[in-house]
């Protein structure tokens, strides 16, 4: 049921970033999917520093908000305006075009395996 | 995040929402379909087709006995004897402080019975109130909550949905049903309560099932309405679609410190009503509700539309734009599917009340943009 890709890292909030330069940060598919159908997104600009374990945005769905915690500590280097302007992407595709912000790693942050995610989320 | 709470009890249709895929949660006591898929695409299909709903959760609280009207206008706040014999009624029973115990639909199934239903996390209350005020009146009241299950048809191909699985001979019953009336009907098979009620803005029918029924009900429903696009629909599409509707939700629009008149409804409260001698009938709260009748409300639930995007939530504060000032506070808010912007409704001091008023919110410490708006924000079109 779960899905939950091996090439990415994940965070005990349901984020999850890849090993890329800067890295791409997004929500997993899990937490996607426990929110519902998303409905506004409210992300960092561009240059705003950030820190792991902090908010740094948030997710809301017709029933729910959720804030975003980053998964390290770094500078927003690309936001990703398409998921602002259709939230629903986040929900469809939460690995790929709902991909969230690029940030420029300074310091990471606790971090969990594929694995250790998968038995976080009982799947 | 859907609360699982293990001590919940579980619907007579828990197996098929699990079938379904449903999304659960704690609702009232109860542990009921969230969403089975996407709550905006439920939502929709009630709206352009049909939804189907499991309301078993709600309480059913039967009065009968040949006092059994004269006992629910001494109980209530309504002019229950004025309902005629196959119509149903909105009220509710109110404190004697003229507070809302909970608010009702009740059915008059005959001239002595009548069906009262309360909302879940009420039951109990509502019950208690019930059996102490019709002492002394020859009625009884037996709570059936345990035994009816109740499953809704909501949205413009109800009619034909239900009838194309109602026994023939009750076809026409269906067809000339009026909003607020309800029947017995043979539908699957079952011999159902048939009501042509809701609590979705649309029309559409709710089916007091014998709860060894429901699922085949249920079962029959589901297929009956695949061609006309029904889908079953969770408590996340019945919130949107009730509050873009302008109908409250005890719990957030009503409570033990609201009375019927802040919220709007003093309609419901009939101080007219009399005796057969003409007398003013006595029932409770009627001294305090007569009272607050007369002097203005200290705020008064309004509607809210949003100009920006992100929705108000119940418990934010409604606050004067710029300066911040809280005058009042939201009772229910969402992004409203139908209309694709954010609406609410809120409690605010009648002086910020008029329609067109520009007002904020203070959504998690950013004010946003709203305006008072209708408290139905959307009607039906008519056909």
């Amino acid at each position: 049921m779960s899905n939950v890709p091996e090439n990415l890292i994940y965070t005990a909030e349901h984020e999850w970033l890849d090993d890329g330069t800067p890295a791409t940060v997004g929500i997993t598919a899990n937490a996607a999917e426990a929110l519902g159908d998303i409905v506004y997104v409210e992300l960092p600009e561009v240059g705003t520093a950030v820190t792991a374990g902090e908010v740094f945005g948030e997710v809301e769905s017709t029933k729910s908000v959720s804030e975003l915690y980053s998964p390290v500590t770094g500078t927003v280097a690309e936001v990703n305006d398409s998921v602002v302007d259709a939230p629903e992407t986040v929900g469809s595709d939460p690995y790929g075009a709902g991909w969230l912000v690029k940030i420029t790693v300074t310091e990471t942050g606790p971090t969990l395996t594929p694995a250790q995610y998968t038995e976080l989320i009982g799947g | 995040m859907s609360n699982d709470s293990t001590t919940d009890r579980p619907s007579p249709l828990h197996e098929q929402h699990v079938a379904l895929g449903a999304a659960l949660t704690g609702f009232g006591g109860w542990q009921m379909p969230l969403r089975y898929d996407s709550d905006i695409a439920e939502h929709r299909a009630v709206r352009e087709a049909a939804g189907l709903f499991d309301l078993s959760h709600m309480g059913e609280i039967e009065v009968s006995g040949p006092q059994a009207a004269a006992a629910l206008d001494y109980a209530l706040v309504g002019n229950l004897s004025a309902v005629k014999t196959g119509r149903a009624r909105y009220t509710m029973i109110c404190a004697e402080d003229g507070s809302v115990l909970d608010d009702l639909v009740v059915y008059r199934l005959d001239n002595d019975h009548f069906v009262v239903v309360a909302n879940a996390s009420n039951v109990e209350v509502v019950l208690t109130a019930l059996t102490e005020r019709v002492e002394g009146f020859d009625a009884v009241v037996v709570d059936r909550s345990e035994e009816t299950a109740l499953v809704a048809v909501q949205g413009p191909r109800a009619e034909e949905i239900v009838t194309s699985i109602t026994a023939a001979a009750d076809v026409p019953t269906v067809r000339e049903m009026p909003y607020y009336a309800s029947a017995r009907a043979t539908v699957a098979g079952a011999t159902v309560l048939l009501a042509r009620t809701g609590y979705t803005g649309e029309d559409g029918f709710e089916l007091f099932v014998p709860v060894e029924q429901a699922a085949e009900v249920w079962a029959a429903l589901l297929e009956a309405g695949q061609p006309f696009g029904l889908v079953p629909a969770g408590l996340s599409a019945r919130d949107s679609l009730r509050l873009e509707a302008g109908m409250p939700l005890y719990g957030h629009e009503l409570d033990t410190t609201t009375t019927p008149y802040e919220a709007g409804l003093g309609r419901v409260v009939k101080l007219e009503k009399t005796d057969d001698a003409g007398a003013p009938l006595p029932f409770v709260g009627r001294a305090a509700l007569e009272s607050r009748r007369q002097s203005a409300p200290a705020r008064v639930l309004v509607g809210l539309r949003g100009t920006a995007r992100r929705p108000a939530r119940a418990g934010y504060d409604v606050v004067l734009p710029g300066a911040g000032t809280v005058i009042g506070s939201v009772t229910s808010g969402a992004p409203s599917p139908t209309l694709g912007h954010p609406i609410a409704m809120a409690y605010v001091t009648p002086e910020f009340s008029a329609e067109g008023t520009e007002l904020a919110v203070d959504v998690r410490g950013r004010q946003e943009p709203f305006v008072v708006a209708p408290l139905r924000a959307y009607v039906r079109p008519t056909s």
